[in-house]
């Protein structure tokens, strides 16, 4: 066998691909799942935390910037290895898909807080005081005067964060969760043959790269002009 | 409450399982110090080449940094270390890492350079070049200071997610921190190893997170 025979034969094995190729589109649907109860719970929960900081009550506010802290310093690996190996130690079982699920949700929640603050502060006090004098009362002037603006801020650099921690889903796989990359690995292990693993590096590839590329185009969409 | 103190910080434990973790810790360490500057070098690399207009440049280069970017760091991890070595490539544990690291985050360094690179006016270009500067010159003591200040959050902010990342070489049995910690943790059936991870990760990056959220903030309310 020539060089690129082997190559072919070991990457590209039509065989083993289409006898794999069931596993990984359920796989692909999977991590489509997963994706989306993250950036669903991640998001609202990142949100919810953001305006509750608007209120400014001192020590809730130490409270959530400590949360934030700690999900935005430690990685993203550890906190799913220590919910799905760690707990049981304490009784407590979490399937894969919930260590994942949890993992990256507050992973994602620390991450948009932080962004959606940013944006909150980033309007400036006139706005504030514009609308409370108008008449309109704490509550009313955040959610219809305060975050209307601070939310077009914040939509470049959450859609960026929420592609990276979405990414994050294949990290599943080392919990046993038959995602992309678990499907793919266990064909590898079957077949003796890495086609699983390209055909799950294609599928990866067709799920992100028009995200990445979407991404791309929301950067320049909504940047701010100076 | 006292099986909780138990099972997640039993300082026993802890004692016992010190000089695995603190091996991890090592580990760590100087993988981030060996992927980091990988990154940059590979991320300059690409800011300098994407200053280039010509289509055979700019687009294969676009290709490459949004394939890297749209594939999870743990599939080219897998793919280069369980992948290769059925076409008799073996780099072993590290070179699948050195290599992986430096194929993903040197296409986000690039990306976040590159915006640095075109941050910097383009009179300062002009002005460095008619005094006599090359364009390589021009490029390095004059365009790449003003593009790294200008992007400076946005680089510790990538170098942290890097260090951060760096946890995902314990899945290819690279005795890292959390690697360690597992070992340490299925040697004792007890989960204090892993916390005692976590927390040495949290004491190593909060620092780093606190002078990025205000650093960030400030940028971000700067804009209007």
């Amino acid at each position: 066998m020539t060089g690129w025979d082997r190559f072919a034969d070991s990457f590209f094995n039509a065989r083993v691909m289409a006898q794999y190729l069931p596993k990984i589109i359920e796989g692909f649907w999977l991590t489509v799942v997963l994706a989306l109860c993250i950036i669903a719970a991640g998001l609202a929960l990142g949100l919810l935390l953001a305006l509750l900081r608007a209120f400014g009550i001192r020590p809730l506010n130490w409270l959530i910037i400590f949360v934030v802290d700690l999900f935005r310093a430690l990685p993203p690996l550890v906190i799913i290895v220590l919910l799905f190996f760690g707990l049981p130690n304490a009784g407590v079982e979490l399937s894969g898909f919930v260590s994942a699920w949890l993992a990256l949700t507050l992973v994602l929640m620390a991450f948009s807080e932080e962004i959606f603050w940013a944006g909150i502060t980033s309007v400036p006090k006139g706005q504030w005081e514009a609308a409370r004098s108008t008449g309109l009362g704490f509550v009313q002037t955040l959610t219809n005067v305060v975050l209307p603006q601070a939310l077009r801020i914040t939509i470049p650099p959450l859609t960026n964060r929420t592609i990276a921690i979405t990414k994050g889903t294949a990290l599943a796989s080392v919990v046993a969760v038959p995602d992309i990359l678990g499907a793919a690995n266990a064909g590898v292990s079957f077949s003796f043959n890495p086609s699983p693993l390209t055909l799950g590096a294609i599928a990866y590839l067709v799920l992100f790269l028009p995200v990445v590329v979407l991404g791309r185009w929301i950067e320049t969409r909504f940047a701010w002009k100076r | 409450m006292d099986m909780f103190l138990e099972t997640f910080f039993n300082w026993q434990i802890i004692e016992e399982a010190w000089p695995i973790l603190w091996q991890g810790l090592q580990a760590t360490l100087l993988l981030s110090l060996l992927v980091v500057p990988l990154g940059i070098a590979g991320g300059i690399m690409i800011a300098v080449l994407s200053t280039f207009h010509a289509p055979w440049v700019k687009w294969p280069l676009c290709v490459y940094v949004d394939t890297f970017r749209a594939l999870p760091p743990l599939v080219l991890l897998i793919f280069i270390f369980a992948g290769l070595p059925f076409v008799g490539i073996d780099v072993g544990p590290w070179g699948a890492v050195a290599i992986g690291f430096f194929l993903n985050t040197g296409a986000y360094y690039g990306e976040i350079l590159r915006a640095g690179i075109e941050s910097v006016p383009r009179g300062q270009l002009e002005a460095a070049r008619s005094t006599g500067l090359t364009r390589g010159q021009t490029m390095a003591h004059v365009v790449l200071p003003q593009a790294v200040r200008n992007v400076l959050p946005d680089l510790i902010s990538n170098t942290l997610e890097v260090v951060k990342l760096t946890s995902i070489a314990s899945v290819v049995a690279l005795p890292e921190l959390l690697f360690q910690a597992r070992q340490a943790q299925s040697v004792t059936y007890n989960a204090t190893p892993i916390m005692a991870a976590a927390v040495v990760y949290f004491i190593l990056l909060w620092p780093v997170v606190r002078v990025l959220s205000r650093l960030e903030n400030r940028q971000l309310a700067g804009r209007r």
